[in-house]
């Protein structure tokens, strides 16, 4: 196996009494599309700027392709950065931002106006070449912004959190293109986000952070289909959780489980085999393609359920509110979680 | 606005029409004749044209002096210091702006004085232009720290993170962004040095020993020869150095972003 991209052996950082890294170990593996992902304030961006140097560590190693980079400033590190709020150079144009990294490496200039114009047509912007980053679209200046970096060719790009400021549409768009550029590229991106499902459609594999520390690291569908804690199942996905009592009585054992809200049936679509409930339907949520039905169980936890508006209309599924029905789920779609982290801290 | 124009473009005109009277040798009544007298002796005489370079080249100097020093100073107030620290250093430099020009000024006399702080270190250049262009740096200081801070201020951190990011070093980073970034409100700052440096007389009295600045020569024609039209001629000087300032600092379009 190659040399990892990066490699964190117990990364910590602290700020005064703040702890916002609390001794992260991690490897990225060359190549890879990796996400870290977290709700804010859980040290992923703290994490991803001691990667690019600008933030030293408390203490802990950070290497890149095998080689230990701490205490090393970001312009003599392999790496670059696409900044959240793109900092692109206002007093420059756009072909004088993206050369900038080749110009202060001191490149001819013939090979770096080439560079740096094949760069700008790979984020289709070619025509943009002597336009002011303020004469731009939030979404034009994202693709300067990521053309400014891949122009240097570095071994991994760091992405803080680039498509934040987009709209959903644009976003979803960019989620695409940006796993498209990374392909082509073959650089290994790191990607910070909040947004599970940004998170989901480009990686290939997913650090969820949480105060501080990595509660799992795993490829999209294993993060999804088995959760290693609570929080991760909550975080990555809807979850309806069993704990305790409800969980020996549903289950019919103790423990901590989880059941995703499109793996449980409603009515009538009850498989033969299924473990079943019943309950009352508490109240009936519209969002077009799909409805959520919060049934409140008799055994007590109330379950969120996905179905698809295939068939009925939305008066006939409004009508169930209210409603006793019977929901079941498949044996094999019930997720046993281990302990949270720190639940786990806390009892002991 | 219409009575700010009045006002301001007002005053202004009447200087302007007032230089090109002349006066009554006899009785020093203003004569209301029109004519160019006032500047043809402005541009013949040997002294009017010294003490006309000498005030350019003295306000040129402080506004680089000033640029110089200010730099560093709103540099660290914007990006170094902590928010209180920040908070304390803008009171620091607000304050002297509050205490008197005339104590200010008296003060660098003494620092200047033989025998004073100065002198006793064996570094006092004594009354003259260099004390003049010391004491007026320090006066006018704030005026450029000030803007500087604000530019820098709203300079993003990750705008210098970005060029470090790229592989820019620290001195290049402070050439290729900080400074380019900063360049309008230095502009802004050393029209305040520029203009204040090139309308001032009484720094020049106090430290400045016998030498005289175009100030002096409007004061002196005024209240001294009685000589009102010429005092407005010499006056015109200053206000046309600086519009040709300002119409090649417009062309730098650093005027745009204020």
């Amino acid at each position: 196996m190659s040399t990892p991209a990066v490699e964190l052996v117990a990364l910590t950082k602290s700020f005064g009494d703040v702890t916002a890294v609390d001794g992260v170990d991690l490897t990225i593996r060359d190549g890879e599309f990796f996400s870290m992902l977290g709700p804010s304030g859980s040290g992923k961006t703290t994490v991803l700027r001691m990667i690019a140097g600008f933030e030293q560590p408390t203490s802990g190693t950070v290497r890149l392709a095998g080689q230990d980079v701490t205490g090393r400033p970001p312009f003599a590190r392999d790496v670059n950065t696409v900044f959240q709020d793109y900092a692109l150079f206002p007093h420059m144009d756009v072909l004088a931002n993206v050369e900038y990294g080749l110009r202060v490496k001191k490149v001819p200039r013939a090979e770096r106006r080439e560079r740096a114009m094949a760069a700008l047509e790979s984020v289709q912007l070619a025509g943009y070449a002597g336009r002011r980053p303020t004469q731009l679209s939030g979404g034009q200046r994202q693709r300067v912004a990521l053309a400014r970096a891949l122009v240097n060719r570095p071994r991994v790009l760091l992405l803080d959190e680039p498509l934040g400021a987009l709209d959903l549409k644009l976003r979803r768009a960019m989620q695409l293109e940006l796993k498209d550029i990374q392909r082509d590229v073959g650089i290994t991106f790191v990607f910070v986000t909040h947004d599970q499902e940004e998170a989901l459609t480009m990686s290939d594999r997913i650090a969820v952070f949480r105060d501080g520390r990595i509660e799992q690291v795993a490829a999209p569908a294993d993060l999804y289909e088995s959760p290693a804690s609570p929080f991760v199942a909550g975080f990555v996905g809807t979850s309806n959780l069993l704990e305790g009592e409800a969980a020996r009585s549903l289950v019919g054992r103790a423990g901590t489980f989880s059941i995703r809200p499109e793996k449980i049936h409603l009515g009538d679509e009850v498989h033969d085999g299924d473990a079943t409930a019943p309950g009352v339907v508490h109240d009936v949520v519209y969002l077009g393609s799909v409805n959520h039905y919060l049934v409140r169980l008799d055994a007590g936890p109330t379950l969120t359920v996905l179905r698809q508006n295939l068939r009925g209309t939305t008066d006939e599924a409004m009508a169930l509110r209210g409603q006793r029905v019977t929901v079941g789920w498949a044996p094999e779609h019930v997720i046993e979680l281990g302990a949270d982290q720190q639940l786990q801290k806390e009892e002991s | 606005m219409l009575w700010l124009g009045v006002l301001y473009l007002g005053s202004l005109a009447a200087l302007f029409i007032t230089s090109l009277w002349s006066v009554d040798a006899f009785g020093g009544n203003i004569e209301r004749i029109w004519n160019l007298d006032n500047y043809r002796d402005l541009f013949t005489i040997e002294v009017y044209r010294t003490i006309t370079v000498r005030t350019l080249l003295i306000a040129a100097l402080v506004t680089v002096i000033d640029a110089l020093l200010a730099f560093p100073i709103a540099l660290y107030m914007a990006k170094v210091a902590s928010p209180r620290l920040q908070r304390i250093l803008v009171i620091a430099v607000l304050t002297p702006l509050w205490a008197s020009y005339l104590v200010k000024a008296y003060a660098w006399r003494g620092m200047f004085a033989s025998g004073g702080p100065l002198d006793s270190v064996g570094i006092s250049p004594g009354y003259g232009l260099a004390a003049t262009v010391l004491t007026l740096s320090y006066l006018w200081l704030p005026y450029m720290i000030l803007p500087m801070y604000a530019g820098l201020e709203r300079l993003p951190s990750s705008l210098i993170e970005a060029s470090a990011d790229l592989g820019a070093g620290t001195g290049t980073t402070m050439r290729r962004v900080v400074l380019p970034v900063l360049f309008p409100a230095a502009v802004a700052g050393s029209i305040f040095t520029f203009s204040l440096t090139l309308g001032d007389y009484i720094a020049v009295k106090i430290v400045g020993g016998a030498n005289q600045m175009l100030g002096n020569v409007v004061y002196d024609s005024f209240l001294t020869g009685n000589n009102l039209p010429f005092a407005a001629a010499v006056a015109t000087i200053p206000v046309a150095a600086m519009l040709v300032y300002l119409a090649a600092v417009r062309r730098t379009g650093a005027l745009d972003s204020l």
